[in-house]
Parts: C-alpha cells; sequence; structure tokens
C-alpha cells in the first residue's frame, strides 16, 4: 500500500501526463480516450485514503492548485458579454478585485471577484488576489450601482486574505472591510455568493455577505491560513496540515456549521481537471439560486436576509 | 575570648511586619519605565501618573467607571461556548476557556451592561483582554448582537468598548461570520437614529477593527492604542522592512483620518456623555427619519 505522499506524487505525475496530452493541438482520439482513462485512475487514487488530516490538507492544496480555474476564468465561462469597471474613485484602481457589469444567460448582473495572477508577473500585478482597501472599496462601488439599477449581484470569493501592508494600514484595510459588511446587506437585489478558491479571513467576508453562499467541493473558507494557524499554536509551519484539520474550514465542515448553504460538486480530480465541467456545474447552481432568489418581492427578500444574518453562526449555549 | 563579639541581640523583625508583601505592589510603566506604586495606578485609572501611559482596563472596572456610582445590570452573562470545532492542539480549546473563566470570572470575552451614565439610559459593552486576548468567538458576537437588539427595541444609543486581538481562532470560520452579523444588526440600528460610539483601545485588531471597532458614528480611542486590521508582526514578514516608529498607533490612525478624536481615559465619561447629547441620544420625540 503506497503512503499518502506517494499517491499524492502519482496524483500529480497522472495530471502532467494529461497536461502534455492536452497540449498536443488537436488531440487525437486516442489521446482523449487516454485522458479519459488517467482522469479515472486519479479520482480512484483520491478516494482511496480520505484520511481526515490528510483530506483537509489535500483541498488546502485543490483550493490553491495553480492550474485552478480564477474569478476572471469563471466569469468568462459564466458570463458574456462582461464589461470591466475600474477603480474606487477615491485612491487607485486595485488589480486584486474586478469588477463588472455582465450577463448571466442573457440577464444583466453584477460581478465582483478578487482575482489571482498565473505567471510571475500576473501575480505581481493581482498582488496574489489579496487587495488593498481600494478594492473592496471598488467591489461596494459597483454592487451599489448594480443595486441601483437592479442588477442581481455574484461574488467570486477567492483569496488567501486582505493585503497586510503600510500602505494598506495607512488607507483603512479594517475600515474598509467593515464598511463593506455594514453596507451589503442593504443592497435590495438578490446577492450569491460562490466561494470558488480560498476564502481567506476577512479579506474574503467583505464581499462574501448575501443572500445565498455557494462553496465549490474543494474550496476552503477559514478565519486563518493553516500556515499562520500552525506557526501561532506550535510555533513552526509544520503542522499545517494537523492545523488545517482543527480549522474545520472544508465546504463539508462549514455547510455543517450552516454557514454555507450549498455545495457544489466538481468535477473528479478537482475543478482544474476539467474547468469546463466545473463552470457547467457551477452555472446550473447559480441559476437555481437566481430563480430562487428572483422569484421573492423586495421585502421578502430583505427580511429573509435579515433573519439570515442574524441566525448566522450562532453557536452558543446559555448556561 | 574574641574581641568583637556581639553585645546586642540581633535585631529581630516582628512576625506582623514580616508578613507585609512588596512583591506584586510595583509596576514599571510601559511608557516612561519608571516604577510605579499599583495603588497610585488604580487611583488614576490605570494610568501612569507620571506619562500618562495607558494600562490595559479590565472590562468590570469600564463599566464602573462609565456608569453613575458604578451600578448597571448585567445581560447575558451566561451565554457560554459550546466549543463547536471540538477544537485542541497541545492543549484543548475547553481547557483554555476553563482557565480563561476562572481568571476573569466570566463566561466570556466580552461585558454587557444597561445603567445610567451622567443619568441618561444607555447600553455599554466592554471586551475583557484577559479573556484569551479578548478575541471574538460566537459569544462575543451573539452578546455584542444582542446588546444591539435590546437598543433598538429601547431606542438607547450604544457604546462598544474594544480591546481584542480579533477573531478567535479557536472557533474557525464562526468566528469570523460574526464579524457579518454585527455589521448586519449595525446597519438595522442606523435606522433608529440612535448613535453608537465606538471606543477603541490598546489594542483593538484583526476582525474586531474590520467590524464594529470602526462603524460607529463615532470611532474615538485612547491615548498611544495599537490599532489596526493586521498585527505588526504579520505585515514585518510580510513587507520585511521594519516598521517606522508610531506606525498603527492611535495618533497614527488620527492624523490619517481614520479617527474622529483621541480621548484620554480620565475624560471619556464625560466626553462620550457630551457628544451623546449633541447627537440627541435622549431626545423624547421621535427623530426625523
Amino acid at each position: 500500500m503506497p503512503t499518502r505522499e506517494q499517491q499524492l506524487a502519482m496524483v500529480e505525475e497522472l495530471e502532467k501526463q494529461i497536461a502534455e496530452l492536452q497540449s498536443s493541438t488537436p488531440p487525437s482520439e486516442a489521446a482523449q480516450e487516454e485522458i479519459e482513462r488517467l482522469r479515472e485512475q486519479i479520482a480512484s487514487l483520491r478516494k482511496e485514503a480520505p484520511g481526515s488530516a490528510h483530506d483537509a490538507w489535500e483541498r488546502v492544496l485543490l483550493a490553491r492548485h495553480p492550474q485552478r480555474p480564477y474569478t476572471l476564468d469563471f466569469i468568462h465561462m459564466l458570463c458574456t458579454d462582461f464589461t470591466e469597471i475600474h477603480g474606487d474613485r477615491r485612491f487607485a484602481d486595485d488589480p486584486a478585485m474586478v469588477a463588472g457589469l455582465a450577463r448571466f444567460e442573457g440577464r444583466p448582473v453584477v460581478v465582483v471577484g478578487h482575482q489571482k495572477g498565473r505567471d510571475t508577473k500576473q501575480k505581481l500585478l493581482r498582488n496574489f488576489g489579496m487587495p488593498n482597501p481600494e478594492g473592496y472599496r471598488k467591489a461596494l462601488r459597483v454592487m451599489q450601482l448594480g443595486a441601483k439599477f437592479n442588477l442581481p449581484i455574484l461574488s467570486l470569493v477567492d483569496t488567501p486574505g486582505a493585503y497586510p501592508g503600510i500602505g494598506a494600514e495607512e488607507r483603512g484595510q479594517a475600515e474598509a472591510i467593515a464598511h463593506n459588511l455594514k453596507e451589503i446587506p442593504r443592497l435590495a437585489v438578490p446577492i450569491v455568493v460562490v466561494i470558488h478558491g480560498e476564502g481567506g479571513s476577512g479579506g474574503a467576508l467583505a464581499i462574501a455577505v448575501g443572500d445565498k453562499a455557494l462553496m465549490l467541493e474543494n474550496a476552503i473558507y477559514s478565519v486563518i491560513s493553516p500556515e499562520s494557524c500552525s506557526s501561532i499554536l506550535w510555533r513552526d509551519w509544520n503542522h499545517k496540515e494537523e492545523a488545517a484539520r482543527i480549522l474545520k474550514l472544508t465546504a463539508t465542515d462549514l455547510h455543517g456549521f450552516g454557514i454555507v448553504d450549498e455545495i457544489v460538486p466538481e468535477p473528479p480530480g478537482g475543478a482544474h481537471a476539467d474547468p469546463e465541467r466545473a463552470g457547467a456545474l457551477l452555472r446550473s447552481a447559480i441559476r437555481e439560486s437566481l430563480r430562487v432568489l428572483g422569484s421573492l418581492s423586495t421585502a421578502e427578500l430583505m427580511e429573509r436576509r435579515h433573519e439570515r444574518l442574524r441566525q448566522l453562526a450562532t453557536l452558543i449555549r446559555e448556561t | 575570648m574574641t574581641w568583637f563579639r556581639k553585645e546586642k541581640k540581633p535585631l529581630e523583625t516582628s512576625p506582623a511586619e514580616k508578613r507585609v508583601q512588596t512583591e506584586g505592589l510595583w509596576t514599571k510603566c510601559e511608557g516612561c519605565k519608571q516604577i510605579l506604586w499599583k495603588k497610585d495606578l488604580e487611583n488614576n485609572l490605570q494610568c501612569c501618573p507620571k506619562c500618562g501611559f495607558h494600562f490595559k482596563m479590565g472590562s468590570r472596572a469600564r463599566l464602573a467607571m462609565l456608569f453613575d456610582e458604578g451600578k448597571y445590570e448585567e445581560y447575558d452573562a451566561g451565554l457560554a461556548s459550546p466549543d463547536p470545532l471540538h477544537f485542541a492542539d497541545r492543549k484543548t480549546y475547553r481547557a483554555r476557556l476553563e482557565e480563561a473563566q476562572k481568571l476573569t470570572g466570566m463566561k466570556d470575552a466580552l461585558l454587557t451592561g444597561r445603567g445610567l451614565m451622567a443619568g441618561k439610559p444607555i447600553i455599554i459593552c466592554a471586551m475583557e483582554f484577559q479573556f484569551i486576548g479578548g478575541s471574538m468567538g460566537a459569544v462575543v458576537g451573539e452578546k455584542i448582537t444582542r446588546a444591539i437588539d435590546r437598543c433598538i427595541a429601547q431606542r438607547l444609543p450604544l457604546v462598544i468598548i474594544s480591546c481584542s486581538g480579533g477573531a478567535r481562532m479557536m472557533e474557525g470560520a464562526i468566528s469570523l461570520l460574526q464579524l457579518a452579523k454585527i455589521s448586519a444588526a449595525l446597519a438595522r440600528f442606523d435606522e433608529t437614529r440612535k448613535p453608537y460610539i465606538s471606543v477603541l483601545t490598546n489594542p483593538t485588531t484583526g476582525g474586531t477593527t474590520a467590524s464594529f471597532a470602526m462603524l460607529g458614528d463615532l470611532n474615538i480611542a485612547e491615548p498611544g492604542a495599537l490599532i489596526g486590521f493586521a498585527g505588526p508582526r504579520v505585515i514585518e514578514q510580510t513587507i520585511h522592512q521594519k516598521l517606522p516608529e508610531g506606525f498603527q498607533r492611535s495618533e497614527f490612525l488620527l492624523a490619517h483620518g481614520m479617527l474622529d478624536a483621541i480621548v484620554p481615559r480620565k475624560d471619556l465619561k464625560s466626553y462620550l456623555a457630551s457628544t451623546l447629547e449633541l447627537l440627541g441620544a435622549w431626545n423624547s420625540s421621535p427623530t426625523r427619519s
């Protein structure tokens, strides 16, 4: 029986093979068949040992997988006519946050989301998906624009966290996040939140308030990264896998706490293994959410939201 | 025979005198490094009589200082955490909770009271730093939200005194979502047109700053308090630079437009009473809507 590390190495190897086969354009029929076979192998490898500690950490790795679809990838898969809106009209345009108008299945919507970069240059431009205050202010501005023109809001969450820098503090990172948390609940249009990659603490939450929270199967959502948690509790990063497990940051855990309303399945091997399929699965979940929320009157929508937010994460006991 | 024999008996200390403790009576000021008599510090609202440095103040002392004659009715004292994550690292969260409960005599890190301030009714919440660093979990979140609900129902002004490292790691994402719950409640409180004043004290960081602490109609701070989103160590590790002197202190935030005022502790009660009065906190006629 191979160890978990060996299994993961095998998965990685198989993924590499798939990538090679896919790069030969157009892939021959034989190559397609081979890809299918490899994918099945990966799926069974992943299923073999769902040990809890490895499982949580594995999801952390999947949520951060370099080939995982990012916000703009999802926007292009889910929407047409995406028109980006830049800037917070106060200080700057933050490339770590994207916002704009688009059509979802023909219907105009507003989309906001954290954006990570794929290569080194893009990573730097996007600041690794960690917004500064102007990013949060831009997101709110565009969401308010949506509310003004009665457009539903889609919020796509994928960030390691809000950027911890000198400029960010000077310009009020905490104030920007707090302001969003207070103002977003007032917007009288349906808000669907999708946590599709990393839900990194306050930096994620600042655009993750709404009427319905969807979470992709392998996404994570946590108050602190497993690395930081490990360094606080054990004074080093070596316990990050253990930290990932005890933080209860997987979609299943959060669904159990009632923080997430619905888990959106991913294709075998994770969203990066078949982005188109991941997009299609997410599309149907969003469609259904918008349909249900769209059938409510504004008063019902706001009442329901108020109730939802009031009851959120009330895990206490009276003594 | 020795010529240096002692003629007198050695001096004897009386047993009563021996019991006088000197240890724990004195403390060193973190500001001016002078040695202070603790009694002097207590008599001066935990501020250094020499340089004015503001020491941390417990939540009970806070409420006692702000309510008339130190009298108030406590709310929700019995709320406690059920340890929803069954969190355990080298020590269980349950053990940490029990320890903190023993130390503070509180069930969690927040104290809510209703009483009179300068003769007028008000609800005040104070965070307790001694309780796991004043961290915010589901109990703190629920207690603040209930305090806001009560202010809405009773049409009362609200003051929250923050002293907290942020969200409580041991309750994971449940802690995180308290930020959303409290902030949404404050949005509803706005509709009553009753004022909420946020008082930031040393230290106020993380999720606490990124929610209710920055959402007051007025946000004021005590002098020299550390206030920020990310802690200084995290920022240093991220940017690999030494941080400038005074970074993230009250005076720095005031200069950057993030605070309305810095108010020394001795003036806090009169500042709150007079600004709340100016904002019409106790106007009997319904305010314009």
